[in-house]
């Protein structure tokens, strides 16, 4: 199997993601952004795991799924109370921390 | 020189050979126990103490006296060969073979300094319980004047350097103590001060002098020194001399550490009787009478010590000569008494035994000139300028009558005391050296000049003192002492009867060499005479004759000037020692300020604007940190591309 198509998608989905990342202010958005992310990454492992025909590749995905639930757990509970407490999901209205 | 050609010349140096105490000798101890037991209870009882601490004090000096002349009869009774005792009493540490231990020595010497010591300091104590009697603290003063008794005693009694040194700072601390015993008087501490810091310098020569002899000999005991000495380098044996004798500067107040004896009468006058008269600071001539198994065979430094005796000697007397204060006029004539001590020591065996005559002889009369002078200040509510006496031998009689015989004896007329010991000493440095004996004979015509002077202006000439002043005769504790010592300063002179004190001394600084003098003894002694008559007919013209003004001229003489300021001691300590210390000091701070702390805080400062620079970077915008993250990401995708590619 020719696995160049993948690779692209793999390739468009993380910039599109990436792209997400940078651009977008609504936490929403980025955290779905972030998830595209991961997600293009997964693409990208067990593409590779077919090629080499052994299934290393498919585990890290896996590991990668267990991280981004976990992630959306604590980062969506974050973003909750933030929007709370200010009233914004703007993640430039959360720039308190800094020097 | 070579090592050979040295040996032909130099003298041979007595052999100590110390045997073990017994009798009433192992009670040896107790002489310095005595007074240090007083010193502890006195000034450790406290309050407690108060009504008897002065009796208790003068009695441990008395106890002291008494073991230090039955000692002295048991001595007299032995043969000369046996004459040198040793009691070990403990030993400080041992690593190995090598032992540091405190033994006493007694000896002809010691047994001498321990009648002085303990006798004048009875006499002392016995008169300080009069002149004291009104000071609240007389307890306090008794309990330091016990611990000075004790600390001298452990200076003459110790059988090694190491001991010597330890009395040594022990008689500074005690004198320290009573400089300063009125502290609340400024120019009391001060001159405390000043004479614990100008000791110092002194006291480094001591103690480097300790330690060359213990690198050289490999130990510090007189009675093994003088075993080796003659075998050891010559130049090494100077060095030592130089700073044995850097050490005897500073606790004699010889020139260049003279400074601090004239400041030093700002004391009770007892103490200046004690501690600035007869005994502390005639403990360089001790030091260096004791180390004759250097000195004998050192010419260079022997040298050097009779050359610091005759400036002292002309300096004191020169000084003692513009004094208007009575005890500073004393404290210049015990400096230029000790130049002639100095001087004795530096003319070498020959001059050893002088030099300890004429320190017993002078202990006697200036000690008891010193407490004529209390006793006049006593009367006089502790006046201290002699242009406010004047006429105060009817009023004061028996001060009068023993002042006169100390002035007689200080002046060498005969058969004083002093005659006999001066007049030794200006004719065996005339012998030795005529310039030396030049200034000895020029010494003692000053000294005939400042000492009618000031005999003229406090019992003689008109009455100046104020009518609120009613001078009187002191109470017999005062006058007791003064008479004994007046009687001593008399008959102090027959100690060289029939040569006795030099051969009685011989065994421990040597035989003296027959000198030869191109007079006969007689002449020298009448031309001594005729120049000390000079001093005096001229202190008569110019005080005598006159009117002593209450105040002090002060259009006077350039000469006269400088002797008032000290010979310019102080200006010249001022401006060659403090001024370049403070300066340097000054340029030190500058140094530590500008350059080293600069250093630090210019680091502190970059490191501090740098991190300021950096945390800019810390914006708080999340979507940065993202940006930086990718940026960073590709950075290190594009540098494996470049490696791998």
């Amino acid at each position: 199997m020719n696995p160049t198509h993948y690779i692209v998608l793999s390739a468009i989905l993380f910039s599109i993601g990436a792209v997400g990342v940078l651009v977008r202010r609504n936490a929403i958005v980025v955290f779905m952004c972030v998830e595209l992310m991961l997600n293009a990454s997964n693409l990208a492992l067990i593409t590779f795991a077919k090629v080499n025909g052994n299934l290393e590749g498919q585990i890290a995905a896996f590991f990668v799924m267990v991280v981004a639930a976990a992630e959306v757990v604590v980062g969506l509970a974050i973003i909750m109370t933030i929007f709370r407490t200010r009233r914004s999901a703007s993640v430039d209205d959360a720039s308190l921390l800094k020097y | 020189m070579s090592n050979q050609a040295l040996a032909l010349f130099s003298e041979t140096v007595p052999v100590i050979s110390p045997v073990a105490a017994d009798g009433v000798f192992s009670l040896l101890w107790l002489v310095i126990a005595l007074p240090a037991l007083g010193a502890a209870v006195l000034l450790i009882g406290g309050k407690a103490t108060d009504k008897w601490g002065h009796l208790l004090g003068t009695a441990t000096v008395a106890g002291s006296f008494a073991i230090s002349l039955a000692a002295f009869i048991g001595l007299l009774g032995r043969g000369a060969e046996d004459r040198s005792i040793e009691q070990s009493l403990w030993t400080w540490f041992e690593a190995g073979s090598y032992q540091v231990s405190f033994s006493l020595l007694y000896d002809q010497l010691s047994a001498l300094f321990l009648l002085l010591i303990t006798g004048v300091g009875s006499l002392i104590h016995i008169y300080s319980i009069g002149y004291m009697s009104h000071d609240a603290r007389r307890r306090r003063f008794f309990g330091y004047l016990n611990l000075f008794v004790a600390a001298m005693l452990v200076l003459v009694l110790s059988g090694d350097y190491l001991g010597v040194f330890m009395g040594w700072e022990g008689v500074g601390l005690a004198s320290y103590l009573l400089i300063g015993f009125w502290q609340h008087k400024d120019s009391a501490a001060m001159a405390a001060k000043k004479a614990f810091v100008v000791n110092r310098v002194g006291d480094i020569g001591m103690a480097l002098g300790a330690s060359l002899i213990f690198a050289t000999f490999g130990t510090t005991s007189f009675a093994a020194i003088s075993k080796l000495s003659e075998q050891a380098d010559p130049s090494t044996l100077t060095a030592i001399g130089l700073l044995l004798l850097l050490a005897a500067c500073g606790k004699s107040a010889q020139f260049p550490l003279q400074s601090w004896l004239l400041d030093a009468m700002e004391g009770p006058t007892p103490v200046s009787a004690l501690i600035h008269a007869a005994t502390m600071v005639t403990a360089g001539v001790y030091l260096i009478v004791r180390s004759n198994f250097i000195f004998s065979l050192t010419e260079d430094a022997r040298t050097a010590v009779m050359v610091i005796g005759c400036i002292t000697l002309l300096m004191g007397a020169v000084i003692g000569c513009a004094k208007d204060d009575i005890k500073k006029g004393l404290a210049g004539s015990t400096m230029s008494q000790i130049g002639y001590m100095i001087l004795a020591a530096g003319l070498g065996p020959v001059g050893y035994a002088l030099a300890i005559f004429h320190l017993l002889t002078h202990g006697f009369f200036k000690a008891n000139m010193f407490l004529g002078a209390g006793s006049v200040m006593h009367g006089m509510n502790d006046d201290v300028n002699m242009r406010h006496y004047g006429a105060l031998r009817k009023a004061m009689p028996v001060t009068f009558l023993t002042f006169a015989m100390g002035y007689l004896a200080i002046l060498g007329v005969p058969p004083f005391s002093g005659f006999f010991s001066k007049d030794k000493i200006i004719e065996s440095a005339f012998a030795t050296n005529p310039v030396a004996g030049m200034a000895a004979l020029i010494g003692a015509g000053v000294t005939g000049f400042y000492m009618t002077r000031m005999m003229l202006m406090t019992y003689f000439t008109a009455k100046r003192w104020e009518d609120d002043v009613h001078p009187h005769e002191s109470p017999k504790s005062m006058t007791m002492p003064l008479v004994i010592l007046a009687a001593l300063s008399i008959l102090g002179g027959v100690m060289i009867w029939g040569n006795w004190i030099v051969d009685w001394l011989a065994p421990v600084v040597g035989e003296p060499h027959e000198h030869h003098l191109a007079v006969s003894p007689i002449v020298m002694s009448a031309i001594i005479l005729a120049v000390v008559a000079v001093g005096v007919f001229t202190a008569w013209v110019l005080v005598g004759k006159r009117e002593v003004p209450r105040e002090a001229p002060t259009k006077v003489s350039a000469f006269t000037k400088a002797a008032r300021a000290d010979l310019y001691g102080d200006a010249f300590n001022e401006s060659f020692v403090i001024a370049p210390t403070m300066g340097t000091v000054k340029a030190l701070t500058v140094l530590d300020e500008h350059v080293v702390d600069g250093a630090i805080e210019g680091a502190a400062d970059s490191f501090r604007l740098s991190s300021g620079a950096l945390r800019g970077l810390q914006t708080g915008y999340v979507r940065s940190y993202a940006l930086s993250l990718l940026g960073g990401a590709a950075l290190v995708v594009i540098a494996l591309l470049v490696v791998t590619l």
